[in-house]
């Protein structure tokens, strides 16, 4: 019983330990105090050396902006869908087709996009040169323009299916189909009446996922990378850059940089919060109004083509890279290459073995942890009868919403001292920070919504609260137990800037590997390595839905949630 | 776990018996000790010919000397020198994470003021006697910086241009001449953005084209009048930017992307630090046959690259023994082979045997790749602090201008 | 004294007092609780399972056989429960349904196996134990259900609203069925339902809370 009692403590000291440690070691920093490059006295040199530097004004503002577009367009195209189509066959479809796009690490995306939209990419080349007239890509600044489009379309394509994912979680709260049905009934079209009695209910729940969005989008490093500009970067890879500078003085930049970001993002959550209050009042004005809209066809189809189009985005980008994997030489503007070998698989392949294994092995490990301290949370929550407030989720998504380039650096600091070592049980616990909020977030709501008179017939059959949880809620539960494994799972395989700082370079993964790669630019070694980390994650989805439907061949009670 | 009891700390000595640094001029010594040890061999990740070259070396350390190579691959080197100093601000000064690391010029520079690397140990390496040192003045003087030991060199690499002959048959020799090209042929050049290391070593190498006299470049940037030898640096480069590729809004990241844009018919001309480089990409398909190499009439920059080991290194005796295994004239010749890595090696000639001699001269340098003699002058690295200044004066006036 | 005795029960959530109840049922007897949706009749029977949300507080006793229940884990009173669901786990068979119920047997897994086939007989469902209990129709679930909670011997019955969801044929026989089986085993029975017609059924006493 005692044990049980302490896993909410434990498993927030486990979430916010790292990340106050963190934040501890990255503003000290910032005020100029770092011993071992002489920095022994505060001060606010390393603030004014930001300032000074040229380049801020334009880091600061494509942070901002494709941060709150890529949210804003991600979340437009969210609600437009689901208020158009929610359970219609539409819907299935593309739901069952964005949740493997769930798991789809940022980098390889971004890969495949940056391949698809390029002037060299995969469109100009399928419409070169009978429809362009071109036989040389053209000189145009599609990909790292300086606006962050590229970058934007980028996040856009890979929040779009998380916030669908969350919001059909929400849905059900929120009885659409009856409020639909009684919205229509009076007189409103269907995106109309959707909008007006099922959004703000849905709204409410998806508040905190839409919150993540917006601070992953802000400070995002590695889409940044591929996918956005670079004079100057937004600020986020900036810091990265400083950090990596081997003039070390740039440390103290860095570190007032990255507190500077997370300034920004704060900033950014209560603009959003602003509007969001702003947007409330007019959307109630707007319900009261009475006002029926009828053009519902063009938002449906607006609604649907965007949601397509992302998910197009990502499958023919990954196509792409698989195309890439098994090229020969494929100039421009061969739609396809001129041969087809395996000879990339063969190059690169036995050197993907070892990361491979280390990438499952702390996936593993980690989203065990995860899975231990979730259940254990959600079963001291049950016994002990705690009704966790609206506090403790905030505090759930806290690691998801502080940049990681904020905290992950003064972490790596943080370890060293401690005397942690590095390798692989570090960075276990390095993902398990940002794994535990997606396996609490993805099993809390099965698991609440699960009647507890099953436990109270139970119990009145002579069992104890060990044998109702052990053989009556965890095997009822075992399809979300295991898609939550699969989620924190995907989430640690994704998983750069952890890997790479705590790690010191000794564990790598397939996504470590990628990104490395990256830098080089070869097409054949990218498709090869980022399909093979898309793989291990898919890998992991599939057991997740074949184990139960094995198992339980013949039970359909369990099958129809 | 931090083991405290005198009894622990027994049994821990008893597991690795040699507590002290391994000192390089017993060999033996150094071999026995190598025998079992990991070597966490930080090198840049980005091109697949070095990363193949690095695993087929570590294979070779296991087979013959039992020391086991992991390769950890670095989207920039200085991630390493930031762990370094990351272990000694936190203390831990044994144990480290990184035994060997791939560097030279800046990064060396401000490892080796710092007081971050173990040493000195590359003279006192076997294979140190085939070295071409007297040839070579680039390995031990790193970017004009003494190397006094505390690296030990292991591939030359001088500034070719690369360009495909189906676009551009008759590519520009000076950088006047690029920039004719350049302003006729809009969009077909670039060059990696600093502070990328190859971009940077193009900002050094037009320098060198328009300076007056290129010794001021050995001496510290602040001994000269740096904004006046400067000048036509920054004036050349404000009359190249709009007829690069993208306008100069936006840079290839690293050397070898440019590779993806030549395959591609972006560019038809880039900068590469290895002369085989080009054979290389069309060996693997990254490239079509067409493309040559050549190099700027009045010579270009050329330099060393290193091996270092950090001074909390774990396993330096291992590490050592992978530097020497990487300067055995089979390791060079291996480097120098245009279908693995096409690399110039330290060693001198003369000083091998007939047998090692003949594995150099038994190497088919490739379609694209230039010999020795067609490589032309060698103009050593300017004094490390033109690069710093260059670089940020670059980062200002070019790579914030959106 | 035998029976279910609630002695001077009250119930209150939040401080403020819902519901107050002192009654006793004897063996074999059935006490109907009636009262409209939302007066707390299903807080009343968590009450005396142990289940009580938090939030919720009761002062009073729960005796059943002459033995103070009131502190005891749920598990440990020997109450037995019925829903309006049948609750029947879907994730066992119908064998493994009524095996979860069924106490330790001397004899072992045979001796076990044995017994459920015997109870799935006294129901009507020869044959039914590697069944998905999904595949069964509403009145074998039901059926399915009382047998499960009366394998382990429970020394009280509850009853929550268990024949609303029936249609009225089926009703009739279920309700009939589970009234003659809890007086064949001499079980007090507490019925909360709002349906009077399940009340009169009962044959019992009547207690209203509304």
């Amino acid at each position: 019983m005692r044990p049980l009692r302490a896993a909410p403590l434990l498993t927030l000291l486990v979430l916010l330990g790292p990340v106050a440690a963190g934040l501890i070691g990255t503003v000290v920093p910032a005020l100029g105090v770092l011993p071992a490059l002489g920095g022994t006295r505060p001060s606010l040199e390393p603030l004014a050396a930001l300032v000074a530097w040229p380049g801020l004004p334009g880091a600061v503002g494509l942070s901002v902006t494709t941060g709150l577009a890529a949210t804003m367009t991600s979340l437009a195209v969210v609600i437009l869908f689901v208020a158009g189509w929610q359970g219609t066959r539409a819907m299935a479809a593309l739901e069952r087709a964005l949740s493997p796009l769930l798991s789809v690490p940022h980098a390889a995306a971004a890969f495949g996009l940056a391949f698809l939209i390029a002037p060299s990419g995969w469109i100009a080349r399928a419409l070169s040169p009978w429809a362009t007239g071109w036989d040389r890509p053209p000189d145009l600044l599609v990909v790292q323009d300086p606006c962050g489009l590229a970058m934007v379309a980028g996040l856009v394509a890979k929040e779009v299916p998380f916030l669908l994912l969350m919001t059909l979680a929400a849905l059900p709260q929120a009885q659409p189909a009856q409020r639909l049905t009684i919205a229509r009934s009076l007189g409103y079209g269907r995106v109309t009446g959707w909008l007006k009695a099922v959004f703000p209910a849905v709204y409410a729940q998806i508040r905190l996922p839409v919150y993540a969005v917006l601070a992953y989008s802000m400070s995002v490093v590695d889409v940044a990378i591929i996918l956005g500009p670079n004079t100057p970067p937004p600020l986020a890879v900036q810091v990265v850059r400083w950090m990596a500078d081997p003039d070390l003085t740039l440390r103290f930049l860095a570190a007032a940089a990255a507190v500077v970001q997370l300034s920004l993002v704060v900033g950014a959550l209560g603009l959003w919060r602003l509007g969001e209050i702003a947007v409330g009042r007019l959307g109630q004005a707007w319900a009261e109004g009475g006002a029926r809209w009828h053009g519902d066809g063009a938002l449906r189809g607006v609604g649907l083509g965007v949601a397509a189009l992302s998910t197009l985005a990502v499958t023919g980008g990954l196509a792409g890279l698989a195309m890439w994997s098994v090229a020969g030489f494929w100039g421009f503007p061969d739609a396809l290459p001129d041969g087809v070998s395996l000879a990339s698989w063969a190059r690169h392949g036995p050197g993907l073995v070892a990361p491979a294994r280390d990438t499952v092995l702390v996936a593993a490990a980690a989203t065990g942890l995860a899975l231990v301290l979730v259940l254990a949370c959600l079963e001291a929550e049950h016994r002990f009868g705690l009704s966790p407030g609206a506090r403790s989720l905030w505090l759930l998504y806290l690691p998801l919403i502080v940049p990681q380039v904020a905290f992950l650096p003064g972490l790596q600091t943080f370890a060293l001292m401690a005397g942690a070592d590095m390798g692989r049980g570090a960075v276990i616990l390095g993902h398990l920070v940002f794994v535990l909020p997606y396996v609490f977030l993805s099993l809390a709501a099965p698991w609440r919504a699960w009647d507890v008179r099953h436990a109270t017939v139970a119990a009145a059959l002579g069992a104890g609260p060990g044998r109702v949880f052990w053989a009556v809620r965890l095997p009822m539960l075992l399809g979300p137990v295991l898609t939550a494994a699969a989620v924190g799972g995907a989430v640690s395989v994704g998983q750069y800037l952890p890997t790479l700082l705590i790690g010191g370079g000794r564990v790598q993964t397939l996504t470590t590997e990628a990104v490395a790669l990256a830098s080089g630019g070869d097409r054949r070694a990218i498709g090869v390595t980022a399909l093979a980390q898309t793989g291990v994650v898919v890998l992991g989805f599939a057991l997740a839905l074949a184990v139960p439907r094995i198992a339980r061949a013949n039970r359909r009670g369990l099958r129809a949630g | 776990m931090r083991l405290t009891f005198p009894l622990a700390i027994a049994a821990v000595s008893l597991a690795a018996p040699v507590l002290a640094d391994p000192d390089p001029a017993d060999w033996p010594a150094v071999l026995q000790e190598a025998r079992g040890q990991t070597v966490y061999w930080n090198a840049w990740g980005g091109a697949t010919a070095t990363n193949d070259f690095i695993r087929w070396a570590g294979q070779e350390a296991a087979n013959r000397y039992g020391v086991q190579v992991e390769h950890v691959k670095l989207s920039d080197t200085a991630d390493a020198v930031s762990r370094v100093l990351a272990e000694k601000t936190a203390g831990r000064d044994e144990g480290g994470a990184i035994d060997l690391i791939w560097i030279n010029g800046a990064n060396f520079a401000a490892m080796k003021a710092a007081g971050l690397l173990f040493g000195p140990w590359a003279e006192d390496l076997p294979n140190w006697a085939f070295v071409d040192v007297e040839g070579k003045p680039a390995v031990t003087a790193d970017f004009t910086v003494p190397t006094e030991g505390l690296e030990a060199p292991w591939a030359m690499a001088q500034v070719v241009f690369y360009h495909d002959t189906a676009r551009l048959p008759d590519p520009p020799r000076t950088m006047p001449a690029l920039l004719d090209w350049a302003a006729a042929n809009p969009g077909r050049f670039t060059y990696p953005q600093p502070p990328d290391f190859l971009g940077t070593t193009f900002l050094k190498q037009a320098l060198y084209g328009m300076v007056q006299d290129p010794s001021v470049l050995q001496q510290p940037a602040e001994t000269v009048d740096y904004a006046a030898v400067t000048a036509p640096l920054w004036e050349f480069l404000d009359d190249l930017t709009p007829h690069l590729w993208r306008q100069g809004r936006a840079y290839p990241q690293t050397g070898p992307r440019q590779l993806q844009l030549m395959a591609d018919g972006e560019i038809d001309l880039a900068i590469s630090f290895s002369p085989g480089e080009a054979s290389t990409a069309i060996a693997n398909g990254q490239l079509p046959d067409t493309v040559r190499t050549y190099v700027l009439d009045g010579g270009t920059i050329g330099n060393a690259s290193f091996v270092a080991i950090p001074y909390n290194a774990s396993a330096k005796a291992g590490a050592m023994v992978l530097a020497n295994f990487l300067l055995s004239p089979e390791a060079q010749a291996r480097a120098q082979d245009p279908a693995v890595l096409g690399y110039g090696t330290v060693l001198a000639m003369e000083k091998l045997s007939p047998e090692d001699r003949a594995r150099f001269e038994a190497l088919d340098l490739g379609i694209a790749t230039l010999s020795p003699e067609a490589l032309g002058p060698v103009l050593p690295e300017p004094h490390p602090s033109w690069m710093t200044r260059i670089e940020a004066d670059w980062l200002t006036r070019f790579g914030v201008a959106e | 004294m035998e029976g279910l005795h609630l002695e001077a029960l009250t119930i209150a959530r939040g401080g403020v007092p819902l519901l107050a109840l002192d009654a006793a049922v004897a063996p074999g007897e059935v006490l109907s609780v009636m009262g409209p949706s939302g007066v707390g009749k299903s807080t009343l029977l968590a009450a005396i399972m142990g289940t009580l949300a938090s939030g919720f507080s009761m002062t009073g006793r729960v005796w059943l056989d002459g033995r103070d229940i009131t502190d005891l884990a749920p598990e440990a009173r020997r109450v037995g429960i019925l829903y309006q669901e049948e609750l029947l786990f879907p994730h066992l068979s119908v064998g493994g349904n009524l095996a979860f119920g069924l106490p330790r047997l001397p004899g072992g897994r045979a001796a076990r196996r044995a017994r459920v086939a015997a109870a799935l007989a006294e129901i009507g469902l020869e044959g039914f134990a590697g069944r998905d209990p999904a595949t069964l129709s509403g009145g074998q679930k039901a059926r399915v259900a009382l047998m499960r909670m009366l394998l382990a011997e429970p020394r009280a019955l509850l009853l929550d609203e268990p024949f609303s969801r029936l249609d009225a044929q089926l009703r009739a026989q279920v309700r009939e069925m589970v009234f003659a089986r809890a007086k064949a085993r001499a079980l007090p029975v507490l019925l909360v339902t709002h349906d009077m017609a399940d009340a009169e059924a009962a044959g019992g006493r009547v207690v209203d809370l509304g």
